[in-house]
């Protein structure tokens, strides 16, 4: 039974990590950049949903919706006002902006929500916990409506970048920036649309995470960051179903690990799996092999 | 090539940008000591604790709590002895810890209240020890703390102290129960009690059914650490941890239908004033804690009142212990005779014989009459409280 | 005259190499910053100018240059991206405190005591980057900079519940996970998460110096020999470089674990300067840290990492006086700095304005050299 509990935990955990790793991949896909502001967007996600049901008295759908649009917007701002600037530059010194803006973020929330932790409102509340095997196996409803936002997003975001024209430009852009724009594709514009997305996403897997490990704090989105980044490269980073993989993996890796080797190590484990996955596909799991032209 | 051009008109740019700002420090001080040459009878306390970081909360306390304090004694007594009170950010880091301690030595400290917690006040305390500064700590409660340096006083208990009391309680009151512990391995604080707790409870030949650790992150999953809880049949958890990451376990334990008895130290104190906790799943939660805005004692009231009515929150046990400091240091400063713009290594030696003197005695909301012991510890009794319809109730 | 004083602090005219000049005028600048700020801060603080805040800071000041300069090592000079220096400088500091610890007892003078564990602290730190270094440097790019993300938190992990202690005998001992039986607290160095506590401070500033200077004369030495040329040119070009014979694994492992070394070494200077020492100092963020100041100082460019590391460090003590903005006005400021130094237009309009204002004497010079830029 431990096995099975820990198997759901461990699946849900890996689906709140697929959905932040989408963000992550999108963005290096398209930019190369490595977004590390991406996890605090997601902790603006949880604040805002917060405030709105808490302080608003919304209701728990609705809060998420308008924490999507904001956390978007957001994503836009952050796109053009930190990093387009630096187009073009290296990954280098975008990727310090990046740091740069997570610190910004963290510390205006701080300014704004304050350093007492919030507790959140779960998106399930009045739902019940299912028991199966006599009480022995718990599937909580966050665990379970995790899972299935995790795969309804995977399969909408991989329709949305194969059949339609906004998908294609992203991945034209993705493939070659230059070459995209001569076919006449606007690529400010698709870079945009994929923050947007990612950043959208960031509110959802905030609000997710947040209903699933209740606390919230200005600091809250800096692991899971780390973490889902971790299972971006781990998947193949600029790919959509390596994102998905590589997050659920991780997932399971961790609480496994910690049901039953070590929970002081159980990040230690994590990131030396990722170390010895590197090593054999030095590329992650669905990372396209790419060949050096002399 | 143009990279280096460039890169060097930012370096001039930035170290520009820098003078200005380290003038407009050193305008800001000398602005302050010519304050101080106006009204001689200025005491100045200094605190250091962490502002932002994840442990902006308990910094945060302990600044209010001892501006209340302040601004009451200025207030009773308009013409006697004031006190400024100058609280600056650490994030929780001892390099910054001391940096910021430097700089209210550089503006005038007199008396440190601090630091707020453990590992960073280790790093300040050796350094006031060097420089003969007298610290108190509100909050920093690991035994390095005080070690070796008979200038550092703690006004909570040492975490090993906690331990004991707690393992001692749990024997004498739950004897039957199968006990484990989940705590924070990177938490000195956290490390601190639980390795006297077990060591004290394993010490009759009982067992600790499950010990389950979890690092830092207030955030994680541990449906892991509960199943192992769980598997063991634990029905009593100790959790010497803070509130943040006990409503996370609580919050997890209840959707798992896991409902062992909880049982805290002090750091759980504020789980019923956390926004948006769903304080019944803390029903039966046991803890010993000093200080709970709960308690119908006059003082406690007022204070907790006037913290609502400054800050919007209520008080959390942090706000208390630097409140208590405050009176503390006032009261002995004036036990000293001595005068206000005496230099701190003066006030030091005088304060340090006042704590260890023997019939100093505080008094606060924490505690009646508390007393140092020579090594930095204080005396004083915790008290077991349990949550009983939202609020604690004193066993 | 000028000859002899490269000649002593190391830098060779090398014939035949092309950027002799270049070399020698980096390292004029770099030792000239070093030496005149070591003068200023000393003199400084002798004569009363420096008040304890920056005078606490000159340690850390210097380490953070040294970790900056060995950094660069990596980043600029081998062109690989390292998100993990600080778990290295973990590996040095928990070292050096164990070894000064042990020979507490038998060495007296406190400076040898830091030599000594200086030397430890380099060996282990070249052991943990040459451990972690054979396996990942075939890796390319940011999946490299993700696996040093990885070791650096997992030395992190390791060093919380990591516990060393002496026995009654003074024989170091050390056990893993739990705390070690039979020894009472003050024989206690490292317990775990609580790390080391009660530390002998024996760092100076005159010492923190010194080891920057060693710093920077190991990295500006490599960077000007043969050596260091064939890893310069393995980051200008890989294939290239594989294709005239060049061992490229050889020369990356032999950048990473120098600065290995060097980040020990360094490390082991910052847990010498307080008396307690958590792993969770060597977080994530320390690296990221260490990675802003070569980035912003300019990626291989030693000294200008150098000013970045020095005005980094001071910056958010400077920002004191703006109280609960700091941190957000720290933030602020870095990336306007990152958007000002980097971005194409705002670079192209400030050079036309630097030309513009610089003396007409220089033109001359100038243009030459921007026809010669142009060739290149």
């Amino acid at each position: 039974m431990t096995f099975l509990n820990s198997l759901i935990s461990g699946l849900s955990l890996g689906s709140v990590y697929a959905i932040i790793a989408l963000g992550y991949t999108m963005v290096y896909g398209i930019s190369k950049m490595l977004n590390f502001a991406h996890g605090d967007v997601i902790m603006v996600g949880g604040y805002v949903s917060f405030c709105l049901t808490m302080y608003v008295g919304m209701n728990g759908w609705i809060a998420l919706l308008i924490a999507m649009v904001v956390c978007t917007l957001l994503g836009i701002i952050i796109e053009r006002l930190a990093y387009r600037p630096l187009r073009g530059t290296g990954s280098l010194a975008v990727l310090i902006t990046a740091i740069g803006v997570s610190y910004f973020l963290q510390n205006a929330a701080l300014l704004i929500w304050g350093a007492n932790p919030r507790v959140f409102t779960s998106l399930f509340n009045g739902m019940d916990t299912m028991h199966a095997a006599g009480g022995q196996l718990t599937i909580t409803p966050e665990s379970l409506f995790t899972i299935i936002a995790n795969i309804v997003i995977m399969i909408v975001l991989t329709l949305f970048v194969s059949r339609t024209k906004a998908g294609k430009a992203m991945r034209a852009v993705s493939e070659d920036n230059g070459a995209a724009q001569l076919m006449g594709i606007n690529v400010n514009q698709s870079i945009s649309l994929t923050f947007a997305i990612g950043s959208g996403l960031a509110a959802v897997a905030g609000v997710l995470m947040c209903s699933a490990y209740p606390v919230l704090m200005p600091t809250t989105g800096a692991m899971p960051g780390i973490k889902a980044f971790t299972a971006a490269v781990f998947g193949g980073i600029g790919s959509i179903p390596g994102a998905m993989i590589g997050g659920l993996i991780l997932g399971i890796i961790e609480i496994f690990s910690r049901a039953y080797i070590s929970t002081e190590l159980s990040d230690a484990i994590v990131f030396a799996c990722l170390i010895i996955v590197l090593l054999v596909k030095p590329t992650g799991l669905l990372g396209k092999k790419v060949s050096e032209k002399v | 090539m143009k990279n280096k051009k460039w890169t060097k008109f930012f370096v001039v740019a930035l170290s520009c940008m820098m003078v200005f700002a380290m003038t407009a420090c050193g305008g800001g001080s000398d602005s302050g000591s010519s304050e101080e040459g106006d009204a001689a009878a200025v005491l100045h306390l200094g605190g250091v604790g962490p502002l932002t970081g994840p442990a902006a909360l308990y910094g945060t306390a302990v600044k209010n709590g001892a501006q209340l304090a302040v601004d009451e004694i200025n207030a009773a007594n308009p013409d006697g002895l004031q006190l400024a009170w100058d609280m600056q950010d650490d994030e929780h880091d001892a390099e910054k810890s001391v940096n910021a301690y430097n700089k209210l030595v550089d503006d005038g400290m007199q008396i440190l209240v601090g630091t707020v917690t453990t590992a960073p006040c280790t790093a300040v305390a050796a350094e006031a020890y060097e420089d003969r500064m007298f610290a108190l700590t509100p909050s920093a409660s690991g035994p390095a703390v005080t070690e070796g340096n008979d200038n550092v006083f703690q006004l909570c208990f040492s975490d090993p102290n906690q331990g004991i009391a707690s393992a001692d309680y749990i024997k004498e009151n739950f004897g039957d129960k199968t006990v484990g512990v989940i705590y924070n391995n990177a938490d000195n604080y956290s490390s601190g009690i639980y390795d006297k707790f077990k060591s004290e409870y394993e010490a009759g030949g009982k067992k600790l059914a499950a010990e389950e650790a979890f690092s830092d992150d207030a955030n994680a999953d541990f449906t892991a650490q509960l199943n192992s809880m769980k598997n063991a049949g634990v029905d009593l958890i100790f959790l010497p941890i803070y509130y943040t990451p006990a409503s996370n376990i609580m919050t997890q334990a209840n959707k798992m239908g896991y409902e062992p008895t909880f049982f805290g130290v002090d750091g759980m104190d504020g789980i019923l004033d956390l926004e948006g906790f769903d304080t019944s799943l803390a029903e039966g939660v046991m803890l010993l804690t000093p200080f709970t805005p709960y308690s119908e004692d006059e003082e406690v009231q007022k204070f907790v009142k006037a913290y609502e009515d400054a800050y919007g929150e209520t008080p959390i046990q942090f706000a208390a212990d630097a409140y208590d400091c405050v009176y503390a240091v006032y009261d002995a400063f004036q036990k000293t005779g001595l005068d206000a713009s005496a230099s701190y290594d003066e006030i030091c030696e005088a304060m340090i014989g006042v704590f260890t003197g023997g019939d100093f005695k505080a008094s606060g909301l924490t505690a009646d009459e508390m007393q140092w012991e020579a090594s930095g510890e204080v005396n004083k009794t915790p008290k077991v409280c349990v949550i009983e319809d939202g609020k604690y109730v004193e066993q | 005259m000028a000859d002899k004083l490269f000649k002593a602090i190391g830098v060779r005219n090398l014939k035949g190499a092309v950027k002799g000049s270049e070399y020698r005028k980096e390292a004029l600048i770099s030792y000239g910053i070093l030496i005149i700020g070591y003068i200023l801060l000393q003199g400084g603080a002798a004569a009363g100018l420096i008040g304890h805040n920056l005078q606490g800071q000159f340690v850390p000041i210097c380490v953070y240059v040294s970790l900056a300069i060995s950094l660069n090592l990596v980043v600029g000079i081998s062109g690989e991206l390292s998100l993990g220096h600080a778990g290295f400088m973990a590996v040095g500091a928990f070292t050096g405190i164990v070894v000064t610890r042990v020979l507490e007892g038998s060495i007296a003078f406190a400076p040898l005591r830091l030599i000594l564990a200086l030397i430890v602290s380099a060996i282990m730190a070249s052991i943990a980057g040459f451990i972690i270094g054979i396996p990942i440097l075939g890796l390319r790019g940011d999946y490299l900079a993700i696996v040093t993300l990885a070791f650096g938190e997992i030395v992190r992990n390791f060093m919380n519940v990591l516990y060393f202690g002496l026995d009654e005998k003074g024989h170091l001992m050390f056990a893993f996970n739990h705390t070690i039986d039979g020894i009472d607290n003050s024989q206690r160095i490292i317990t775990g998460a609580i790390g080391a506590t009660g530390v002998t401070k024996t760092a100076t500033f005159t010492g923190a110096a010194l080891l920057t200077a060693l710093t920077l004369f190991i990295v500006l030495n490599l960077k000007n020999s043969m050596q260091g040329r064939a890893i310069m040119s393995i980051r200008d070009n890989r294939i290239a470089g594989e294709s005239i014979g060049l061992n490229v694994k050889k020369y990356k492992l032999m950048a990473f674990v120098i600065s290995a070394a060097l980040a020990g070494m360094a490390g082991c200077m910052f847990g010498q300067n307080y008396s307690t020492l958590a792993p969770v100092k060597f977080n994530f963020n320390t690296s990221v840290l260490i990675l802003v100041f070569v980035v912003l100082g300019g990626i291989g460019n030693i000294w200008g990492g150098m000013i970045a590391a020095a005005l980094l460090t001071v910056l958010p003590e400077a920002l004191r006086q703006f109280s609960d903005y700091r941190m957000l006005t720290y933030a602020v400021v870095l990336i306007v700095v990152m958007i000002c130094t980097y971005n194409p237009t705002i670079k192209s309009r400030v050079t036309a304005f630097i030309d513009r204002i610089k003396p007409k004497k220089k033109d001359k010079g100038k243009a030459g050299k921007k026809a010669g830029k142009e060739v290149a």
